[in-house]
């Protein structure tokens, strides 16, 4: 459970509002962070630590597109094709990853669970497209050859068991 | 002194063409690399501002030097801050300044850069605002995706906080401002004001009913009077202490002064930030500054405003007009928070704006009907459209929808969703008709 796991983290989050409804969204990264994804279980438990319904809970769950209500892969590649990036051939690296990776056009998660591919909307990195965050950091002035390498490194990363992604 | 060459011929913006080699006022990790380090921002002027005015200035002094200097927002609105300040009551018993850092709009990348490599001036600008309202708190709203940098910017926020300026007693004035990072989790629309104090306070992150506004009782933070401020707006501040409004205003032109940050991207050579006076024209900023259009291209449509405002033709007369909240809208757009994206004349322009549209359907909150409804025709247009199945009634439509939502929601989201489309019509109207056969095909392709 967070509340006996994370008791330290989820005080100083709440340290930071008047109100407990504020720590949500923080509480739902931690919630992803523990447990890889937000099911209705660990909604139910964010909401009981927030003094809210769960409703409201899985209606900011389901708002903001950080927050996975599903399984992903343990490498989470989220792809910017907006205008700027698409200018500077982001869609013909995006179909070019997927197709590496034996993924359909729109992307999606490997058989062996490794990857999930996304389109995103902008990230405000458009100076150095094409780009892509993986778990939440970025990697910037890529191009096929290079996320490539990318990939093969976390492969053997996943394969050397190692937990630090990204 | 910082930005003395921009004082050099004040009375001419244009500079006669020639901008002189420049010392940066805001992007100071330019000329100094490691300013993001609190000892290094403070060996150089760091935080002289703030304990200026805590110490010898009153908090009104503070709004009259800024409004004065005619700051005026650069998230887009461009509205006058010492004026947003002086609408904060007095007598309020809480009040807040939230930063907005959720930079969510494409073709901009300013705040991210200000934050990560020149985070002390965002802090030390925010306190100053927080000090001019006597704020209870001050909150930084960066988007989720700002995940590393909000973690090193909580660092920056304790340095601060440990040497007394920031947190209880702040200088020994006996005024308390905590400043808290506030993390988003991927939403353009918590970048509008009142959707940004909603999701900070754990309420879905949707604009709120006007009025109350922000400043009012009722409208703000927790409902408290809140001046909701951007990145960029606030690192002007610490320079306007310091140097007084007039050295501000011989920046830039007299309504528009100051400098600002413009991020070029899309088919550019040079793709980046670039600081420059406002007032230049579009010609120096992406030809001189920029460096052109990549392999030797003609420059065919310019996005001054990210994907929110409206694209302009790059004719001469475009290229040759001043960079400044009055001018670029005198042409028909907007200069927003100066995010340019161009495109060459290969750019196939349904496809930009299809693009764009598929953006904001993406990122309508849903809360308004003619908006979340709006665009996803829009979008459906579109896609009908790039398959090659359009008609000359979806040409029309694409006409019709935004009529439906322009001033019918309850932010400007509606209205950015049109721009694109609107503007895109009006002025490339025969690309669309290529599209669906009204016209003969030539080559046109991203």
């Amino acid at each position: 459970m967070l509340a006996e796991k994370h008791a330290e983290r989820i005080e100083k989050i709440f340290a930071k509002y008047p109100d407990k409804r504020s720590g949500v969204m923080a509480l739902l990264y931690l919630a992803q962070e523990e447990y890889g994804w937000l099911s209705e279980e660990v909604l139910r438990e964010v909401a009981e630590l927030c003094d809210i319904d769960p409703t409201q809970v899985r209606s900011i769950a389901g708002f903001y597109t950080m927050y996975s209500e599903k399984p992903k892969g343990k490498f989470w590649l989220q792809v910017c094709t907006d205008l700027p990036c698409a200018l500077r051939g982001a869609d013909e690296f995006f179909s070019g990853l997927c197709a590496y990776l034996g993924l359909g056009e729109r992307g999606g998660t490997t058989e062996d669970g490794l990857f999930t591919v996304e389109p995103v909307m902008c990230l405000a990195a458009c100076d150095k497209a094409p780009m892509l965050q993986c778990n939440f950091h970025y990697h910037e002035n890529l191009d096929l050859e290079k996320v490539k390498m990318l990939v093969e490194q976390w492969r053997a990363e996943a394969g050397q068991g190692d937990g630090a992604v990204g | 002194m910082p930005g003395a060459w921009l004082l050099a011929d004040a009375k001419d913006p244009h500079r006669n063409g020639v901008l002189k080699t420049m010392t940066h006022i805001l992007l100071r990790n330019r000329d100094i690399a490691d300013i993001w380090q609190f000892d290094t921002y403070v060996a150089n002027g760091g935080y002289d501002a703030l304990k200026r005015a805590v110490n010898d200035l009153s908090p009104d002094e503070v709004i009259q030097i800024v409004s004065a200097a005619n700051l005026r927002g650069r998230g887009g609105a461009g509205f006058p801050t010492g004026r947003k300040w002086s609408f904060i009551p007095k007598d309020a018993p809480v009040k807040y300044v939230t930063v907005n850092a959720d930079e969510s709009e494409p073709g901009t990348f300013k705040d991210r850069e200000l934050l990560e490599k020149n985070p002390h001036q965002v802090i030390e600008g925010a306190l100053i605002a927080a000090y001019a309202i006597q704020a209870t708190a001050v909150y930084i709203y960066c988007r989720g995706e700002f995940w590393d940098l909000a973690l090193a910017l909580e660092e920056r926020i304790e340095e601060a906080r440990q040497a007394n300026l920031a947190g209880e007693d702040i200088l020994g004035s006996g005024w308390s401002c905590p400043v808290y990072v506030h993390l988003g989790a991927g939403a353009y629309i918590c970048g509008e004001e009142s959707a940004l104090l909603n999701s900070v306070q754990g309420v879905l992150g949707q604009p709120r009913v006007r009025p109350p506004f922000p400043a009012q009782v009722g409208g703000g933070l927790y409902y408290a009077p809140t001046v909701v401020n951007n990145v960029e707006t606030l690192a002007n501040a610490p320079w306007i202490i310091l140097n007084g409004a007039d050295a501000y205003k011989a920046i830039g032109t007299p309504e528009s002064p100051g400098p600002k940050i413009f991020c070029m991207s899309g088919h550019v050579e040079r793709p980046g930030n670039y600081e420059l006076p406002l007032g230049i024209t579009f010609r120096e900023l992406i030809y001189d500054q920029a460096g052109g259009i990549p392999n030797g291209k003609k420059l065919k449509g310019i996005l001054p405003s990210g994907a929110s405002g409206p694209v302009l033709r790059a004719t001469e007369e475009v290229l040759d007009a001043p960079l400044t909240y009055e001018s670029v809208a005198a042409l028909g757009s907007t200069l927003g928070s100066a995010s340019f994206i161009l495109m060459d004349e290969d750019t196939d322009m349904v496809w930009a704006a299809a693009k764009m549209t598929h953006f904001f359907r993406h990122e309508s909150c849903g809360k308004c009907t003619p908006c979340r409804e709006g665009t996803y025709w829009l979008d459906t247009i579109y896609e009908r459209i790039l398959r090659g199945e359009g008609t000359a009634r979806d040409l029309e439509l694409l006409e019709k929808v935004p009529q439906q939502i322009m001033g019918l929601v309850l932010c400007a989201l509606g209205d950015f969703a049109c721009n694109p489309v609107l503007s895109t019509v009006r002025q490339f109207r025969d690309e669309y008709e290529q599209y669906i056969g009204l016209a003969e095909p030539v080559a046109a392709e991203a």
